[in-house]
């Protein structure tokens, strides 16, 4: 009894879906646009997050400890600076090795051979969570006792920061529009199904029908739309995706290798999960609305 | 809560539509079950709206209406399905699904109140069968004549065993012969103990048949009488 019902809805869904091919070409056309404008955008916005993070790694402070310091009370503030709100974390570096690392980015080491390291101070390189707070980070650092000077490049950080939000921000609300729209279109092509077959629905209330009876072929007409749309957006989105990384990697526009996309396997589950949950709830959502008008009899 | 042994009763109906449509003003009959009564009236008296009001696709403005138990002028929209499963009702536009066979349009009407394949299996042919249409079902409504399809809207009214049947001018189409057929077809389903109430205006129908006549003219009833009595030459 329980399997024939959803039998029944299944059929009737799946043909509805046939007779009316071209809203329901429609509806799934519409629904793969927004989901791939909405995916490039946020996978845009997930390259740019990760490009940051990359400098991120790289824009670090540097924390100079005072002279008077030995490398033992000069090491001993790790502590305090790893205490610091937004330092992810601290090296140390005695002045030993800051010297030996510059002399061996010099090729005419002779020319420093009567410079010791004493010239130079012990350090910390400290690398934070968010670019975002670099120069509060860089107050808070300067406060502890034993630092002497704090350097950072603010400039590249305050460009970053702006780049990221205005990325993220721009997403989001496309995101937000597409989100709409494509639910609009949905229910606007059920509901077009459902006014084609509004005599139907009229002669199965007055046979008695229930309205859960009548919704679920449309649900499920919403439910398959919506499928087969995310299906097919994901499938374009990889492969325009995997064609743009690569026409910009090849072209040379990342700077010899600086900058490195995120693979597609890297965001393929995600992205499947979320267009999929997309998809589907806008199918759904959208039946749902544009049957309950007809129901009301 | 008072026993209620009538199909149906009406008492004191009044329905004034949104636009101020006085369509009802005070009916009041009695259908008693196994009954077999036709309703007439000219255009506009108010014979559909009594129909609609019957299965509740409209609510009154007043009085009190029962249906096959149901206490209609009150029932809460989540119950409806079960009241318009006791009524079969057969619409003057016969209301035919273009798209589905004969047996499906029949099939659908079992589908739609949860019967199970096997019972439609066994109960649509039968039904098919007894109104004559036993050769026809793989046809669709466009493919038959205005009586067959007329007879496919009444097996589907048949088809869940219904209390009550109530057919909307079931002859308003068709020529005299079968016109008598379905009348006749009808008083047979009334046999098998199925309460059957026509509404018409065929004057000639009416006289030939020696039944109940309930005449409505603005709304109100002019006469309710038994054998026949009817007349409004205008009809
Ligand atoms: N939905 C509606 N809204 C407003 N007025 C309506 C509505 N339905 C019917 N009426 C009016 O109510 C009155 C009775 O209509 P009804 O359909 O019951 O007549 P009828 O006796 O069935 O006529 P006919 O023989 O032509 O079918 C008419 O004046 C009609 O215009
Ligand atoms: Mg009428």
């Amino acid at each position: 009894m329980r399997s024939f019902r959803a039998g029944y809805y299944i059929r009737e869904g799946l043909s509805s879906i046939f007779t009316h091919g071209f809203m329901s070409f429609a509806s799934v056309f519409i629904v793969v646009a927004c989901l791939i404008i909405m995916g490039s955008f946020s996978l845009l916005a997930v390259n740019v997050n990760k490009i940051i993070g990359d400098f991120e790694d790289e824009n670090v402070i540097l924390a100079y400890i005072h002279e008077s310091y030995s490398v033992e009370d000069a090491r001993a503030l790790a502590g305090a600076i790893d205490a610091v709100p937004n330092v992810r974390s601290a090296r140390f570096v005695t002045r030993e090795e800051a010297f030996n690392s510059f002399l061996s980015g010099v090729e005419d080491k002779s020319r420093f051979e009567d410079i010791d390291a004493t010239v130079l101070r012990h350090r910390f390189t400290v690398y934070v969570d968010d670019i975002a707070f670099i120069e509060r980070t860089q107050e808070d650092l300067l406060n502890i006792p034993g630092v002497a000077r704090v350097t950072a490049n603010l400039l590249i950080a305050r460009a970053l920061v702006t780049t990221r939000n205005i990325v993220s921000g721009v997403s989001t609300v496309i995101v937000a529009v597409l989100l709409i729209i494509s639910l609009f279109i949905m229910m606007n092509t059920v509901k077009l199904a459902t006014f084609e077959r509004r005599d139907e629905i009229a002669i199965m209330k007055v046979v008695g029908a229930t309205n859960s009876f009548i919704r679920w072929p449309f649900i499920f007409e919403g439910f398959i739309l919506g499928l087969f749309g995310s299906l097919v957006a994901f499938i374009t989105q990889w492969g325009l995706y995997t064609a743009v990384t690569d026409a910009l990697l090849s072209g040379g526009a990342t700077g010899g290798g600086l900058i490195q996309a995120i693979s597609f396997s890297q965001v393929a589950l995600s992205l499947c999960v979320v267009f999929a949950v997309i998809g589907i709830g806008v199918g759904i959502i959208g039946s749902s609305f544009a049957i309950r008008k007809y129901l009301k009899v | 809560m008072n026993v209620v042994t009538n199909m149906v009763h009406l008492r004191d109906v009044f329905k004034t539509y949104a636009n101020n449509t006085k369509a009802l003003k005070g009916i009041s009959f009695t259908l008693e079950p196994g009954e077999f009564a036709f309703l007439v009236g000219p255009s506009g008296s108010g014979k559909s709206t009594i129909i609609k009001l019957l299965i509740g696709e409209v609510a009154p403005t007043d009085g009190d209406i029962s249906v096959a138990g149901f206490d209609v002028a009150n029932i809460k929209p989540r119950r409806l399905p079960q009241l318009r499963r006791r009524v079969g009702v057969i619409f003057q536009d016969f209301r035919l699904i273009e798209k589905k066979t004969v047996y499906e349009n029949v099939a659908f009407a079992m589908r739609a109140v949860g019967a199970s394949n096997q019972q439609i299996r066994q109960r649509v042919p039968y039904v098919l069968d007894l109104v004559g249409l036993d050769m026809k079902t793989k046809a669709f409504p466009s493919e038959l004549s205005g009586g067959e399809q007329q007879r496919v809207a009444i097996a589907r009214a048949l088809v869940n065993n219904p209390q009550l049947i109530i057919a909307d001018e079931p002859t308003g189409n068709l020529d005299p012969a079968r016109s008598l057929e379905i009348l006749t077809l009808l008083q047979k389903i009334n046999e098998l103990q199925t309460t059957v109430l026509v509404v018409t205006h065929e004057k000639s129908l009416v006289d030939r048949l020696s039944r109940r006549v309930i005449a409505i003219d603005g709304g109100r009833i002019i006469s309710d009488g038994a054998g026949g009595y009817y007349n409004y030459e205008e009809f």
